[in-house]
């Protein structure tokens, strides 16, 4: 089978170039451990090769997926992630990923002895699958615009922290995703729809907005529609 | 300059690092691979703690763990952990981890060689939510991360004690010193030396027991390989035991049972090996259990079985072998986590704390991590408070790593060490697996000593510095060589069986000589000398 991949080096000329392979494998992973013992200078990462450590996003024909769950087709095109500092080939960096979660405060504030129930378990239970993979971000049309967004993986795991009853501050939780976060999503869903762990960052990001109207935020471009409105 | 700095951050580290830095020293978290990216997160099954008295006891547990560990487990540690084991819980829970509930308490069920249902859990993603709670923990704690850091070797002070490592920056290609009172290992562990044959991720090297082994520590019980006895034909990915608990069966592809598929993993893993060795095909079946409950209970694994072998377990049986799934053995360490070198500690896979014995009993690593991993940090930070920074020069040895990383590139490459690594996997789990014989391993020792003296012929085809991942796995490889030599030489020294390990040359287990540990080390040679640590009696 033959695919394409897309190749970076920051100190060769041209610094990006696509090459044409033929490898065999049952997934895209195997397939690239395949090229490999090709040409030994073909850079991506593997790990767990089970879809559960997310060390291998990449972008296929245009959509994220991880390398070792992915199908390969005949003349694929595989490229990096966008939106996070390409290091070689198919590697890129992971370190936006502790920057955005320490932004948007995804953690519990204190530990707690507060009980959890089965019935608060089943509510973050999707959420808390997140394999931090960057799938998601990757995909997000808000970095063409705004770098400092804090993204769906981030604000999805605020979500899944908001609405823990162990966490008693909620506000302060809240208050963490206002700026360049809630309300810069625009909705678009390509988040949820490259989820490989089925995620919806999309809805968890309604439901901070939700959170963010009962402590008394407003969405500050619709209050700026709001004033528009009055002078009608 | 740091209090302590941690190697790993899988959950061993991050439990370390946690510990250390509410103690209130100065933590940096060194790892290979993004914290979350850990093997950690592949543990599906559960994690052990009798959190209440009705009908199951901390006893028992303790049983349980000793019974398993065939007379190596050591009672004191065991004991430790046990009755640690409802903290480590309420610790996690209180954290945020997501545990499976049933009303208001944490759920927990029956695993294999448990006599009561004492795992907790998060459906099959335990792991994983263990791993990703900590992480925000430690991000909670501000705990400084500096990743994509490759180990190479433990510094060590003019006094023989512990001052730092060297370090590879995976993206710059250049060699770092970075250094500390003390040192926490948790690095994981090394079933991936079975290449193709393991269950493990591709980061499972033994890297830290091949720097503790390299820096001059003991090493211990590195024979006791366990193995899973099902694992996906081609892939090695994990079919957990909850299919055959809950009535998968195991046949061959004449369609006849061989063995009772509830027995303990080492004798259904023999029993495959078996039927294998005369050559038949090992499935299992379970079309019988239908769609509901494999979509409910299994469904990752339905997944990667469509992917990987082309196979819906739903419709077929699938194809299996058993495969390296955990490593019992490795730095030997004290009731303290302490190694045999001062202000070094290791915690997790990585270390041997004779909690396992010859046999880990499920749902008892993940408790391990955590348990032992607290106790490693808590240590370390008290012995850092109490110790002076080691003096800010360049070490030799970060001169030498330096040296040695540049001369990998002028390497004459005439054999592909690529292949010599499938080989010895190949190889290995044959000779070295769940049936060994001396000729067998000796066959395979030599064929290591060989590769090693090859080493020097497997010079590199990517010559770039920048994230060059051949060099990160000859390195790797260089670490498998290395500890692989051990694990040759402890399973052909224990002329016994018990256990996971199994000598058809010497069926028995035989008590007299050697219930005991078996320590390895490199004199000042690199020669490696063995010997054998009676396991303390129990009062
Ligand atoms: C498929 C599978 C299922 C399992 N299921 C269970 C279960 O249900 N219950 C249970 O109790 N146990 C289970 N286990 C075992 C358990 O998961 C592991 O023993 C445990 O997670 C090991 O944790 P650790 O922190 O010691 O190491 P790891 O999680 O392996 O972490 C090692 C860390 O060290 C770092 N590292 C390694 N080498 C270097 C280097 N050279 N330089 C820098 N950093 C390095 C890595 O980047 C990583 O961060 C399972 C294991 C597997 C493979
Ligand atoms: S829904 Fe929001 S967060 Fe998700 S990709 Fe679209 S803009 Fe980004
Ligand atoms: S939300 Fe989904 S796509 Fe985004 S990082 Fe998590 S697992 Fe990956």
């Amino acid at each position: 089978m033959k695919i394409r991949i897309r190749r970076y080096h920051p100190s060769f000329e041209p610094k990006v170039k696509l090459f044409e392979y033929e490898g065999e494998g049952s997934t895209l992973l195997e397939m690239l451990e395949n090229i490999k013992t090709k040409d030994r200078t073909l850079t991506f990462n593997k790990g767990c090769r089970s879809g559960i450590c997310g060390c291998c996003a990449v972008k296929v024909n245009g959509k994220e997926v991880l390398a070792c769950t992915y199908e390969p087709k005949e003349n694929d095109l595989v490229e990096p992630l966008s939106f996070s500092e390409n290091i070689r080939d198919l590697v890129c960096s992971a370190s936006h990923i502790e920057t955005l979660l320490k932004r948007a405060r995804a953690f519990l504030e204190k530990p707690s002895n507060k009980k959890q129930d089965e019935e608060n378990e089943k509510t973050i239970r999707k959420q808390t699958e997140c394999i931090l993979c960057s799938s998601c971000h990757s995909s997000c049309p808000v970095y063409e615009v705004n770098k400092n967004f804090l993204g769906p993986f981030a604000l999805t795991r605020s979500y899944r922290y908001v609405a823990d009853i162990r966490e008693e501050e909620k506000r302060e939780k809240i208050e963490a995703v206002l700026k360049d976060g809630i309300w810069d999503c625009t909705l678009c869903g390509n988040c949820t729809e490259v989820c490989p762990q089925g995620i919806d960052p999309k809805n968890d990001i309604l439901m901070l907005q939700g959170y963010a109207g009962r402590f008394g935020f407003q969405n500050p471009n619709l209050s700026s529609f709001g004033s528009f409105g009055l002078d009608f | 300059m740091r209090d302590v700095i941690v190697v790993g951050a899988g959950g061993a580290g991050l439990s370390a690092a946690i510990a250390a830095a509410e103690r209130g020293a100065e933590v940096l978290v060194v790892a290979k691979t993004f914290p979350t990216q850990s093997q950690t997160c592949m543990a599906q099954g559960g994690i052990n703690a009798v959190l209440k008295q009705n009908g199951d006891s901390i006893n028992a547990h303790i049983e349980d763990t000793l019974k398993s560990g065939a007379g190596l487990a050591e009672p004191e540690i065991v004991k430790y952990v046990c009755e640690e084991a409802k903290n480590v819980i309420e610790w996690l829970d209180s954290i945020g981890t997501p545990f499976t509930r049933k009303k208001d308490e944490i759920a927990q069920r029956r695993l294999g060689g448990a006599s009561k249902p004492r795992a907790c859990y998060a459906q099959d993603f335990t792991g994983l939510k263990i791993l990703h709670t900590l992480y925000d923990r430690a991000l909670k704690l501000d705990i400084e991360f500096l990743t994509e850091r490759f180990l190479l070797n433990v510094i060590l002070d003019h006094n023989g004690e512990t001052a730092g490592i060297t370090v590879l920056n995976k993206t710059s290609g250049e060699v770092e010193q970075i250094l500390g009172k003390c040192v926490v290992l948790a690095t994981g562990g090394f079933a991936k030396v079975y290449g193709k044959f393991s269950t493990n991720s591709h980061q499972a090297t033994g890297d830290g027991i091949g720097a503790a082994l390299r820096a001059g520590c003991k090493i211990s019980n590195m024979e006791f390989v366990q193995f899973h006895p099902t694992a996906l034909y081609s892939s090695s990915v994990l079919i957990s035991e909850a299919a055959r608990g809950a009535g998968a069966k195991l046949i061959n592809q004449k369609g006849e049972r061989f063995v009772d598929e509830l027995a303990t993993r080492d004798e259904v893993a023999r029993a495959i090996f078996k039927e294998m060795e005369n050559g038949n095909e090992v499935f299992l079946d379970l079309t019988h259990l239908g769609e509901e409950f494999i979509e409910q209970n299994l469904p990752q694994e339905r997944r990667l079985a469509v992917i990987y072998e082309k196979q819906d377990p739903i419709k077929t049986p699938l194809k299996i072998k058993p495969a390296a799934h955990y490593t019992m053995g490795g730095i030997d360490v004290d009731l303290r986590m302490r190694t045999s070198i001062k202000g070094l500690y290791a915690a997790g896979e990585c270390a041997d704390a004779k909690l396992h014995g010859a046999n880990r009993l499920g749902g008892n690593s993940l408790l391990e991590v955590c348990a032992l991993g607290r106790k490693a940090g808590l240590e370390a930070a008290d012995e850092a408070s109490a110790k002076e920074f080691p003096k800010n020069r360049q070490y030799e040895i970060t001169k030498r790593d330096s040296a040695f990383i540049k001369a990998l590139f002028t390497l004459p490459n005439k054999i592909d060490f690529v292949k010599k690594r499938e080989f010895l996997g190949k190889i290995l789990y044959s000779n070295a697996g769940v049936f060994r014989s001396e000729s067998g391993l000796k066959g395979v020792l030599a064929e290591l000593r060989q590769t090693q003296k090859e080493l020097s012929f497997m010079g590199l085809k990517d010559r770039s510095l920048r994230y060059n991942t051949e060099l990160f796995e000859f390195i790797e490889f260089g670490n498998m060589i290395e500890i692989t030599e051990a694990l040759l030489v402890g399973a052909i020294n224990r002329t016994e069986s018990r256990g996971s390990h199994f000598r058809v040359d010497f069926p028995d287990r035989n008590d007299r000589s050697f219930l005991a540990h078996s320590v390895i080390w490199k004199n000042d040679e690199g020669v490696i000398c063995a010997e054998y640590r009676r396991v303390k009696e129990s009062t």
